[in-house]
């Protein structure tokens, strides 16, 4: 683990100028997951979403490394054909032997766990030497705030209205980082832009992995969640301190966490709160919704704490 | 002449053994009948260490362009192969691969697409692709489906062309018919093919480059297209010279179309693919027959050789369009809009009948194509009208 003195010397290999929003969580992760890859050669894949279109806007270029968008559904298609390639060309001489080169895939809630599912789930069964990264802003923010599998129960989106008759989301949001972990790939873990060592850490780990890596890291909208653009990481800080983001990791089959300690504990109420698109359930009527998140943020996490024992060493 | 070995092949057997013999860095692939012997082929080379490629078995054919999407903006020689449903789930990725400029080699078994479900030859699928910035050839036999697959890879990969090529064979006519067929030595086509010289790959050492870019904003998605449109059209004059110079080595002939006693034909049926055989042979008896009738194969369906397939039909007084895929709501077949718009440019008017064939792989006999010759000597006597008909439906 680098000091973060050492981190900051690193070069950006996503530099300034680019047009996501202030306060977005995307850049935030990305620039963090980078430093993971320390010195080595990165070539950077990226879904179809808010962090592509603003990176990339013809003929201006964000990445100093290099870059390849091909559609929605398809980034780990797509890095895992680089990564062929760069087996292949090894292969046949066309590089050197010693060549390194790193290959990572970023895409969002809607590229990862909706439409990009199947072509993640294919290339982890595969086993290329990947890393894939979603950004989990917990719905299709590019496209104006619609409700993705990740989209917490209860929460407002502009495909899960607020309504007479319904408040919100009706269902849970799928617990992708526990179905990429039954790939049974070497390195899987959960993380947050709230917590940047924790997040280096991990990423650092991934890109050492043997094979195919999945980082599944929180990063706040502030259009989306509905909050001040300067709340990100606080904000992100709190999913992780009321229990609601748990921080764990899946190293070769073993489950470890990152507990959250007693004086750091808050309940889930506060982390909603402060979010505009939680503020239906304020209303007195709505304390038993209140009440069901807090019972499946307990229970998710006890999910974990018992993976977590079950495979300890 | 260069030593060959002479087989009894397949003509997924000969589209296995030219991805061999070109030897790409990568294939990623998806079994589809009538595709799956290629991709099974190919999984025996690799398994017998006789190829280099890095052969990535995917989950869908949707997976299967975008790895080779990603492989060839890397910089890698890559090929492909598929059919039907699975041309069918790539057409996003079609579009990708030629907008991003990307080589790639695909081959297609050419069936029908579903509903109903149907796993026999036509060529609903390839004309559902046939606007999407590939270049497309037809083979008409193993042994050519064999040369096109060759001749694919100096198109695509030619630093004036840079896209991607597809090349297609009849389901189960052709590809799983034996026929006699030649394979060259792996040294003379690898001569031939060379080796790939990437523009801008993303592993390239030490420049940083950006693929797949956003272009919404100003006008640079309309420059993009414009800037595809004028390197297709490239492609024209560069296929002829690729094509010659393979057909130089095998000593088999090489044209955008193929056409048999055209010159003085009065009836020229148009077709692509294996029907063209029997189509032929019709002409011949016809021709026995006094009745001079000629046939018009088109072998390099896009880029469209329309000034090649009016030099062979400008003399005819009637012309028949066979076409095995209809182009529903539109006036009239795949096959049959683009000879019809060629025809315009003649200052005479041709008449023409747009024949809609052996759609689902139902067979196209010498009698019904006997018949499609008499209505065209009957439309140039002007006691039919032109139009669009279904032939052989029982």
């Amino acid at each position: 683990m680098a000091s973060i003195k050492e981190l900051s010397l690193q070069p950006e290999r996503l530099v300034g100028g680019h047009r996501l929003c202030g306060g977005c969580g995307a850049s935030i992760a990305v620039r963090q997951v980078l430093l993971g890859a320390r010195d080595t050669e990165v070539v950077v894949g990226c879904a179809t979403g808010c962090l592509e279109v603003s990176t990339t806007a013809l003929p201006y270029t964000s990445w100093d490394t290099s870059f390849i968008h091909n559609a929605f559904e398809n980034a780990a298609a797509t890095i895992t054909g680089v990564e062929a390639a760069y087996k292949g060309l090894k292969a046949a001489g066309k590089i050197a032997k010693d060549k390194e080169i790193k290959f990572v895939a970023f895409g969002g809630d809607g590229g990862t766990y909706d439409i990009g599912f199947q072509a993640l789930s294919g290339a982890l069964e595969r086993g290329h030497d990947f890393v894939y990264v979603c950004y989990d802003n917990g719905a299709y923010m590019n496209t104006g705030i619609q409700r993705s599998s990740a989209t917490p129960i209860h929460a407002w989106a502009t495909t899960s209205e607020v309504g007479k008759v319904i408040p919100g989301k009706p269902q849970k949001r799928k617990d992708l980082t526990s179905i990429v972990a039954a790939h049974h790939i070497p390195y899987v873990a959960q993380a947050s832009v709230g917590n940047w060592k924790d997040l280096v850490d991990k990423a650092e780990k991934a890109f050492a992995a043997d094979g195919p890596a999945f980082l599944n890291v929180l990063a706040p909208c502030p259009r989306g969640w509905r909050y001040e653009s300067a709340q990100t990481v606080e904000i992100a800080r709190m999913a992780f301190r009321s229990k609601f983001w748990p921080l764990f990791e899946v190293a070769n089959g073993v489950w470890t966490m990152k507990e959250v300690k007693e004086k750091e504990l808050i309940p889930v109420v506060d982390f909603l709160k402060v979010q505009g698109r939680f503020k239906h359930l304020f209303k007195p009527e709505a304390a038993p919704l209140l009440e069901e998140i807090q019972k499946d943020v307990d229970e998710y996490y006890a999910y974990i704490q018992r993976m977590c024992a079950a495979s300890a060493q | 002449m260069p030593d060959i070995t002479v087989l009894a092949a397949t003509g997924n057997l000969m589209v296995s053994e030219a991805l061999r013999q070109a030897e790409p860095d990568v294939i990623a692939a998806y079994p589809i009948t009538p595709q799956t012997a290629v991709v099974e082929e190919y999984s025996k080379y690799v398994a017998d260490g006789r190829v280099h490629t890095e052969y990535v078995n995917v989950e869908s054919e949707h997976s299967s362009l975008s790895a080779c999407i990603g492989a060839s903006a890397a910089g890698a020689r890559v090929a492909t192969a598929t059919s039907s449903q699975g041309l069918a789930l790539m057409w996003e990725e079609l579009h990708i691969a030629s907008g991003m400029r990307l080589p790639i080699v695909m081959a297609n078994a050419n069936r029908a697409i579903s509903a109903p479900i149907n796993i026999h030859g036509d060529h609903s699928d390839v004309m559902g692709a046939r606007d999407s910035g590939w270049v497309i050839m037809f083979a008409e036999t193993a042994q050519e489906a064999y040369d096109n697959t060759l001749i694919s890879f100096r198109i695509a990969e030619h630093p004036d062309v840079q896209l991607p090529v597809m090349t297609t064979l009849d389901g189960f006519i052709t590809t799983h018919a034996m026929e006699r067929c030649e394979i060259l030595d792996d040294e003379v086509v690898k001569a031939y093919v060379g080796e790939r010289t990437p523009i801008n790959p993303l592993i390239n050492g030490d420049k940083p480059v950006s693929h797949g870019m956003f272009a919404s904003l100003g006008n640079s998605y309309f420059k993009v297209k414009k800037a595809e449109r004028a390197a297709i059209d490239a492609s024209h004059p560069i296929i002829k010279q690729v094509g010659d110079e393979w057909a130089n080595i095998c000593k088999r002939p090489f044209d955008y179309v193929d056409a048999y006693e055209c010159d003085d034909a009065d009836f020229i049926i148009v077709v692509l693919g294996s029907a063209a055989g029997n189509v032929r042979a019709v002409a011949r008896d016809l021709r026995a027959q006094g009745i001079k009738a000629g046939v018009l194969r088109i072998r390099v369906y896009r880029p469209f050789p329309a000034a090649e397939v009016l030099e062979a039909l400008k003399g005819a007084k009637a012309v028949g369009i066979f076409d095995r895929s209809d182009a529903f709501g539109a006036q009239y077949g795949p096959v049959g809009l683009d000879v019809r718009t060629a025809l315009y440019d003649l200052p005479a008017r041709i008449p023409t009948r747009n024949y809609i064939y052996g759609l689902g792989g139902a067979d196209i006999t010498i009698q019904t194509i006997k018949d499609a010759f008499d209505e065209l000597q009957q439309l140039a006597a002007g006691s039919i009208d032109e139009g669009l008909c279904y032939l052989g439906v029982r």
